[in-house]
């Protein structure tokens, strides 16, 4: 009998602290949308941005040789894919930008102070924020590369991109994040920001596939894990949407859509666990 | 047992190659009853932030104890926050939201049922006056307001004790008087209140009980009037002409130590040589206008006044908190105390 109560009490305090969780992940995560909405500057350009190198770097190799990409594919084509990861991962990347101004302001003091069921509240609800953000600037950029005619990837391909972005801006985020408890303050997670942004860019195949380039940059993109986001995602635009078809050539082996989502996976998981000592040192 | 409890509470701050370890607190002991308005008096750096915000939870000590109402503020941290409202010194408000909205979010953040939470916010705007401004953003508040903001942040859930990081430093009048309204109203509901302040005149209007902290550590403490009555006698000032010389405040105090009932002349040189007497009870100023009239010296001013709570810093610290103030302005590092704050 008293067993039976007890347990019937630590399914009701579940219960509540599951509801508990989510009410203050919900008011978190709304905080980040009034924002935004009453300063949309950071969705404006996180759209912008992405939108000029479409445009832009399309036009510059828009008279590349027929033949040149792998499959015949127009470079415009070919770039979709590249550009696409690409909002999606500095999306992301400026995820810990509000966490860290909540640190200078004193704001997070303000959460520290109430008595938060999880902690982790405040982090999932970057993360919510993040990857709502990241994935409609991505979408914007898939339909204005439609309709500059560089292709759409069909409904199940469209799953398959949502994926892959998913997956990478769960990876970046968590690696913001823990910057932002890192570091000492914005300019210097700015700083950072500033400098990860285009090397990783273009040691990766978002511009260029891995057959123009150098050994030495060729590993290096090989190993970079936007090219785990681009490849799978240029396939299922080239309409190619099984998992075992190899999309990546690299130097030390072939690599299929399935396992290029599985490291993709094991990145952002290995990320939010190495983050984790972290933000429990810092949110307790 | 009080209702608040910090037993011994050490903290330093710093200490690497380059610099000493500050200390902060030195085995800070404080006992606070329920239902009290107590205040925690002392100079800029004494210790008054940091003992608040190890109560509060958002630090922790080198050693001691917390306990808030029974509960261990360092095993059961979440239990503690519960019951307290915290108004900190400097008020983090979100520029974009509208006052409301932070409140709501702040409900949320206590768990209130979304009615209770709205019913309860309505209550407060009306409690702090804040209904003609509360739906606008908050980048455009004034001090005042960004102040009773925080104080109705910090009473949304009804805590059982409110925390207060010198309320209305740099307030104007009417936002002062307004929120020691919602003070005393307050702990005649019965919340526990406690509040720091350098501000003698706040601590010595508002407070049932106070310490006094100096240097980490508490010097004095108990009922603003209980603190005043221990050190015993009323303070005069007396002056024979309104410009007197030296060598004429010296003969008088030389005539004046010699009465019955008079404890301490001074010769305040600062104030144009004036006289500072501690007497032991009313009936010694007749006696000592007797003896004046006697000696065939005038008296130009006279006044009698009670002990206050500067007498007791003073009488504590060997100096006034004025003095204690001036000394500090020049050491505080505002780079280093922003760096303590942020986690």
């Amino acid at each position: 009998m008293t067993s039976a109560n007890s347990a019937l009490t630590n399914g009701s305090n579940e219960t509540s602290a599951l509801a508990e969780i989510t009410q203050e992940t919900l008011a978190l995560t709304r905080r980040l949308f009034v924002q935004l909405a009453r300063r949309p500057s950071t969705l404006v350009a996180g759209v912008l941005q992405p939108l000029i190198w479409l445009v832009l770097f399309g036009a510059l190799f828009a008279n590349a040789p027929a033949g040149l990409l792998p499959g015949g594919m127009s470079y415009g084509r070919f770039l979709g894919a590249g550009v696409i990861v690409f909002t999606a991962f500095s999306g992301a990347l400026n995820a810990g930008l509000p966490v860290m101004f909540d640190r200078e302001f004193g704001f997070l003091n303000r959460l520290l102070v109430a008595p938060l069921r999880s902690r982790s509240s405040i982090v999932l609800a970057s993360v919510l924020y993040i990857t709502a953000l990241s994935l409609v600037q991505s979408l914007a950029i898939m339909v204005t590369a439609a309709l500059l005619g560089y292709g759409w990837p069909g409904a199940a391909g469209l799953l398959l991109v949502l994926v892959t972005l998913l997956l990478l801006v769960f990876a970046v985020t968590a690696l913001s994040l823990g910057l932002a408890f890192a570091l000492p303050g914005h300019i210097e997670l700015i700083a950072v920001i500033f400098v990860a942004n285009l090397p990783l860019l273009f040691a990766s195949t978002a511009l260029a596939p891995l057959s123009f380039m150098p050994t030495w940059l060729g590993w290096l993109a090989a190993l970079n894990p936007l090219t785990f986001a681009i490849e799978p995602i240029r396939s299922a635009y080239a309409g190619d949407l099984s998992l075992a078809a190899v999309v990546l050539e690299a130097p030390y082996g072939d690599l299929n859509t399935a396992t290029c989502l599985g490291i993709l996976a094991a990145l952002a998981a290995g990320l939010f666990l190495a983050i984790r000592p972290l933000l429990d040192r810092k949110l307790s | 047992m009080g209702f608040i409890e910090l037993q011994h509470l050490n903290k330093r701050y710093g200490g690497s190659r380059k610099s000493e370890p500050v200390v902060a607190l030195d085995d800070l002991c404080l006992s606070i009853p329920e239902g009290s308005l107590f205040g925690l008096l002392g100079p800029n750096g004494a210790g008054k932030t940091t003992t608040l915000r190890i109560l509060c939870t958002l630090l922790s000590p080198d050693s001691g104890s917390v306990r808030v109402a029974g509960r261990d503020a360092l095993a059961d941290p979440r239990g503690v926050r519960s019951l307290l409202g915290y108004v900190a010194q400097e008020v983090a408000i979100d520029k974009i939201l509208s006052g409301r909205e932070l409140l709501q979010l702040q409900g949320d953040l206590y768990h209130l049922p979304r009615s209770r939470r709205d019913s309860r916010i309505d209550e407060l705007v009306t409690l702090l006056g804040m209904d003609a401004w509360i739906d606008r953003r908050c980048g455009g508040y004034s001090g005042g307001m960004r102040r009773r903001l925080d104080l109705a942040a910090g009473l949304l859930h009804s805590p059982r004790v409110l925390v207060l990081d010198e309320p209305t430093v740099g307030l104007d009048i009417e936002s002062r008087s307004a929120i020691w309204t919602v003070l005393r109203q307050l702990r005649d509901g019965g919340t526990t209140v406690l509040l720091s302040s350098h501000y003698l005149e706040e601590v010595d209007a508002l407070a049932d009980q106070l310490a006094i902290i100096e240097a980490g550590r508490v010097i004095a403490c108990g009922s603003p009037s209980d603190l005043k009555d221990a050190l015993g006698g009323d303070r005069v000032t007396l002056r024979v002409r309104e410009f007197s010389d030296e060598s004429e405040a010296l003969r008088v105090q030389a005539l004046l130590q010699g009465c019955q009932g008079v404890r301490q002349v001074v010769v305040n040189r600062a104030q144009g040589f004036s006289l500072n007497l501690v007497i032991e009870h009313d009936g010694v100023v007749e006696q000592l206008r007797r003896q004046l009239a006697e000696a065939d010296l005038p008296v130009f001013a006279l006044a009698q006044s009670r002990p206050s709570l500067d007498d007791v810093y003073l009488q504590a610290t060997g100096r006034t908190l004025m003095d204690a103030e001036l000394a500090v302005a020049g050491n505080r590092d505002a780079k280093a105390e922003r760096k303590q704050s942020m986690r």
